[in-house]
């Protein structure tokens, strides 16, 4: 692994498996598993923003849970700087946890709404028996003061359901910054969040990026705050990585076709674009029947004899642009 | 001027909450030609859905409609009987609802749908010719006739969202209200979905108002847009003339906050606080905590709306004699 690596997956997967009632278990053998992550590799380099852009159902939540191993995986390997974290003991992993966090997209499920926001955000500490007390307590004032909740004396005892949308997702924040992480997992922590105030949650998520030199896994459907925010992006389809590489050659070059419907069908505030009919067929297959070869052939409008039968690899086409498509050799 | 479809006067509505009164909708006033399409924008509680519902009188209560008038090719339908209104919603205006996994009934077949809906306003039609008709429609929102027989659960939620265009247009109304159509959607449905309401509103007619908290959706598709903020209508206005000049504070705001991959460049602006409790909503201007070229006035007196260029309506201080 290299110095400027902090993460690194390799051949990731995960398959759910699919409950079947006790009479379809007795009459047929095989089981089926949603494929919900299906071999995915890439890395996150030190203090960038690396994003997982993607539809619903494609994986990009669970490779976020799979990285801070919240859930096992079915096979690959996740590494936190040279530690396999896929392999450590329970114990091991917590203390691992420390430099690890995560932000959830729902700020009104990711709270006890019985736990003043002053408690929830030290729980942390006191977990991980760093402090307690007026100790604890000074460092979640500082804390809330840092991510805008101001005055912190005030926010430190409201209860979750006295706060909106954003002053949640700012304790969110303020909880999983508490234990001076390195590495934080970022799940659409914008996208329920009113348009006037996500800005104000980006800007702070880029601010303490800077200051407290945190890396990001950002998972976002919406590629045009990808745009914004991330150094780089992966953009995955029915649980594999069609396209990744630098936010600039994403944005201005994209070479996967499933790339390039995604960029083309982002709403533009621009009444004098002219936009072009999405011309992508069909909807995303199940994730329990992957089409054979690449998974994307059967919406494909350029799909040959080749894309039905052999499954494409991720492969370099330019300096930090790697693309999976037969068409592109 | 050009003679208007649908216009709308001082409409108001309140909700009576534990805590008070609340108005939802406060004074709107527009009007909309045929064929053409607006965009209501908004964030959430700023009272848009209650625009949309209170168009066709299907405010939920405690909520209740206390003032205003809602022309509709000279009638005014807040004056109709109930059974009245009835013969409009669906006929002349219908509406596409936000979600579609609710908006259909799970143990009604796709066809039911369409033969309750058609055969209640036309009852001398059999089922046989509403089952034809809607797959007629069917075929027109890009979706397999067979498909008439499959329960709603069958079916994914942009296709689901098909058949709620195709139900909306059954009846071939003028008017099609779609509350955040593409919301619970992925980004190319999306897309599909948006060009599929243009091509439906082309082909029969129609006037669209889309009610959404995208601005860009609102900018790339509409004709004319209002904004709202905290129950107020702060900017009335031409989509381009929006573009080249928008005038309110908060629409300038939204305008700077939202990413533009356009841009190559971009930084995005931030409107500091956030939107008011509407129990507790500040004197004078709604926008003025969070305005950055508030003055004086703006923290005293409520601005009036005003016509700024034809066809240009803002409520803003910084506009109009108000100005000194």
């Amino acid at each position: 692994m290299s110095k400027t690596e902090i993460v690194k997956v390799e051949n990731l997967k995960k398959y759910f498996p699919v409950e079947k009632s006790f009479l379809e278990k007795l009459l047929t053998r095989t089981r089926s598993f949603v494929r919900a992550v299906d071999g995915v590799t890439f890395s996150v380099r030190k203090g960038e923003f690396f994003t997982l852009a993607g539809e619903s159902g494609c994986g990009k939540t669970t490779t976020g849970k799979l990285v801070l191993k919240l859930i096992p995986p079915t096979s690959g390997k996740v590494f936190f700087k040279d530690q396999e974290i896929t392999k450590l003991r329970p114990e091991e992993l917590r203390l691992l946890r420390r430099k690890m966090q995560i932000i959830f997209q729902d700020p009104y499920a990711s709270f006890n709404p019985r736990m003043r926001i002053g408690d929830a955000v030290g729980h942390p500490l006191e977990i991980h028996g760093l402090a307690s007390g007026a100790e604890k307590r000074k460092r979640v004032l500082a804390m809330l003061e840092r991510v805008g909740l101001t005055p912190p004396e005030q926010f430190i005892e409201l209860y979750p359901h006295q706060l909106s949308g954003g002053q949640r997702q700012r304790a969110a924040m303020a909880r999983s910054l508490i234990l001076e992480p390195e590495f934080i997992v970022a799940d659409e922590p914008v996208s329920m969040i009113d348009v006037s105030l996500r800005t104000t949650i980006i800007d702070l998520m880029l601010d303490l990026k800077r200051e407290l030199q945190l890396t990001y896994l950002f998972i976002t459907h919406d590629l045009a705050v990808a745009k914004y925010i991330s150094d780089r992006i992966a953009v995955m389809y029915l649980g594999k990585i069609v396209e990744m590489g630098d936010k600039e050659e994403i944005f201005s070059n994209p070479m996967h076709p499933y790339t390039q419907a995604l960029l083309s069908a982002i709403p533009v505030p621009n009444p004098q674009r002219k936009r072009e009919p999405i011309k992508l067929g069909g909807e995303v297959p199940s994730a329990i029947k992957i089409p054979t070869g690449c998974c994307f052939h059967p919406r494909c409008p350029f799909k040959k004899e080749i894309c039905t039968e052999e499954e494409p690899e991720l492969i370099p086409t330019a300096a930090d642009h790697f693309v999976a498509c037969n068409l592109i050799k | 001027m050009q003679k208007q479809l649908l216009t709308v006067e001082n409409l108001t509505v309140e909700y009576w909450a534990r805590r008070g009164k609340v108005r939802a909708v406060d004074n709107v006033s527009f009007s909309l030609g045929k064929t053409e399409t607006l965009g209501v924008v908004g964030e959430s509680g700023s009272g848009k859905s209650t625009l949309g519902l209170s168009l066709i009188r299907l405010v939920p209560p405690p909520g209740r409609i206390v003032n205003g008038h809602v022309w509709l090719e000279g009638i005014d339908l807040l004056k109709l009987r109930e059974d009245e209104m009835r013969k409009v919603r669906g006929r002349k205006i219908s509406f596409i609802f936000q979600d579609p996994m609710t908006s259909l009934n799970p143990v009604k077949k796709i066809g039911e749908h369409f033969v309750e809906l058609i055969r209640t306003h036309e009852p001398k039609i059999s089922d046989e010719e509403a089952l034809q008709r809607a797959e007629k429609l069917l075929e027109d929102v890009g979706i397999q006739p067979e498909r008439i027989n499959d329960y709603p659960h069958q079916l994914s939620g942009g296709m689901r969202q098909r058949i709620m265009i195709a139900l909306a247009i059954v009846l071939n109304p003028c008017i099609v209200i779609a509350d955040e159509p593409t919301t619970a959607l992925d980004v190319i449905v999306q897309a599909k979905i948006l060009d599929l309401l243009k091509d439906v509103q082309n082909k029969y007619a129609m006037t669209l108002i889309l009610i959404t908290h995208d601005l860009s959706i609102a900018m790339e598709r509409c004709d004319k847009i209002l904004v709202m903020y905290a129950g107020h209508m702060v900017e009335h206005a031409y989509i381009k003339d929006i573009y080249r000049n928008p005038q309110h504070p908060y629409t300038q705001g939204l305008l700077r906050s939202i990413p533009n991959i356009e841009l190559a460049e971009q930084k995005l602006e931030a409107i500091p606080g956030s939107p008011p409790d509407l129990l507790n909503l500040p004197k004078g201007c709604r926008f003025w905590p969070r305005c950055s070229s508030a003055m004086e006035i703006c923290r005293k007196t409520e601005p009036k709306l005003i016509e700024t260029e034809p066809g240009h309506f803002v409520r803003c201080f910084l506009y109009g004699d108000a100005k000194k």
